[in-house]
């Protein structure tokens, strides 16, 4: 049992535990599933009186909840990899610790914080969330999610990878 | 619930007019520590899963995008059933929330941002190897670059308030 949670867990595992998140969340805590809100929220705290109405318009007090979300992930993060890993988990592969790699991660890491907003959702809340609700939009974003993930993955694999 | 104040007409009204229009009487203002507590306990649930699983490995996500591994596809299937199953029980049982409120679920527009947006985030998803929630745990797992994939994020944000009037939606 020990070298079973120590050891990589598999899908039947882990997709059923992380799709409990959306009603779980919602009994517990009356919230719906999702997480690239919290990049709103901290952009909303750095910048309180921001030009932007999307950032000053932004209830910071009622998006709280979204960052100790966040922090909750982060713990849970170091505890599985940290305390419950028999073997070190290779998380980014070794050419990304390098300036060419940091380059691409802030650019992939822009497209992220960009698309996520403008989609009004990310796999959590879109993919996860939504499509368990039967929302249309939702469909077409996850289709499009993997579009653009399929696209680049085989469009530019020479120049990125 | 904030996750759909973006989209809210309100954005385009003065901000005296949005003032008034920003809280809905239904929602508590702010949330009670209790509820605090209880988002903290199961993102710590969801970070050991997310962490245990390896949906958090850029490699993962990769060989995800090159067909390689049907690992995530798996993982993503059964936890939107498993989470669908949830929701008709809760639908079926008319349950209520913590603050004892009606669940529901509030369903998220259609805009030609959700095929825009949506393929740009695909896009930072194959690069990165990480969505929003494997970010964090990237971070809390003590992974260095990855500050670089949430500042980009952050950036992604600003970029996004600035743009936001001038895209369709």
């Amino acid at each position: 049992m020990t070298d079973f949670i120590l050891q990589p867990w598999p899908w039947w595992l882990a997709g059923p535990l992380i799709g409990l998140t959306v009603p779980t969340l919602y009994l517990l805590a009356g919230k719906g599933f999702g997480i690239s809100t919290s990049f709103q929220q901290l952009g909303a705290m750095c910048s309180p009186h921001s030009r932007f109405a999307y950032l000053k318009n932004y209830d910071r007090r009622k998006g709280a909840w979204t960052l100790i979300f966040a922090v909750g992930i982060s713990i849970g993060a170091f505890i599985g990899s940290h305390w419950l890993s028999a073997e070190p988990i290779e998380f980014l592969p070794a050419k990304f610790y390098s300036v060419w790699g940091a380059i691409k991660l802030f650019i992939g890491g822009t497209l992220i914080g960009f698309g996520a907003r403008y989609a009004g959702g990310c796999t959590s809340g879109h993919a996860i969330t939504g499509i368990a609700n039967l929302n249309l939009p939702s469909f077409i974003a996850t289709l499009s999610f993997f579009v653009g993930g399929l696209s680049v993955t085989w469009g530019l694999h020479h120049i990125l990878f | 619930m904030a996750t759909l104040i973006e989209n809210k007409k309100s954005d385009h009204l003065p901000p005296v007019a949005s003032a008034k229009t920003k809280d809905k009487p239904t929602s508590q203002i702010t949330d009670s520590a209790m509820v605090y507590a209880m988002t903290l306990m199961v993102g710590t649930f969801l970070g050991i899963t997310f962490t245990k699983s390896e949906v958090v490995r850029w490699q993962r996500v990769q060989d995800m995008f090159l067909l390689q591994d049907p690992h995530l596809y798996l993982i993503i299937g059964s936890g939107v059933a498993v989470a669908m199953l949830g929701m008709f029980i809760i639908r079926k049982r008319s349950a209520s929330d913590i603050y004892s409120q009606p669940i529901q679920y509030k369903p998220k527009p259609f805009h030609k941002g959700v095929i825009l947006g949506g393929m740009t985030f695909g896009a930072g998803w194959a690069i990165t190897g990480a969505c929003p929630g494997p970010i964090y745990a990237q971070l809390g797992s003590g992974v260095g670059p990855a500050v670089f994939t949430y500042a980009g994020a952050l950036a992604g944000i600003y970029l996004y308030a600035w743009a936001k009037p001038r895209l369709p939606h």
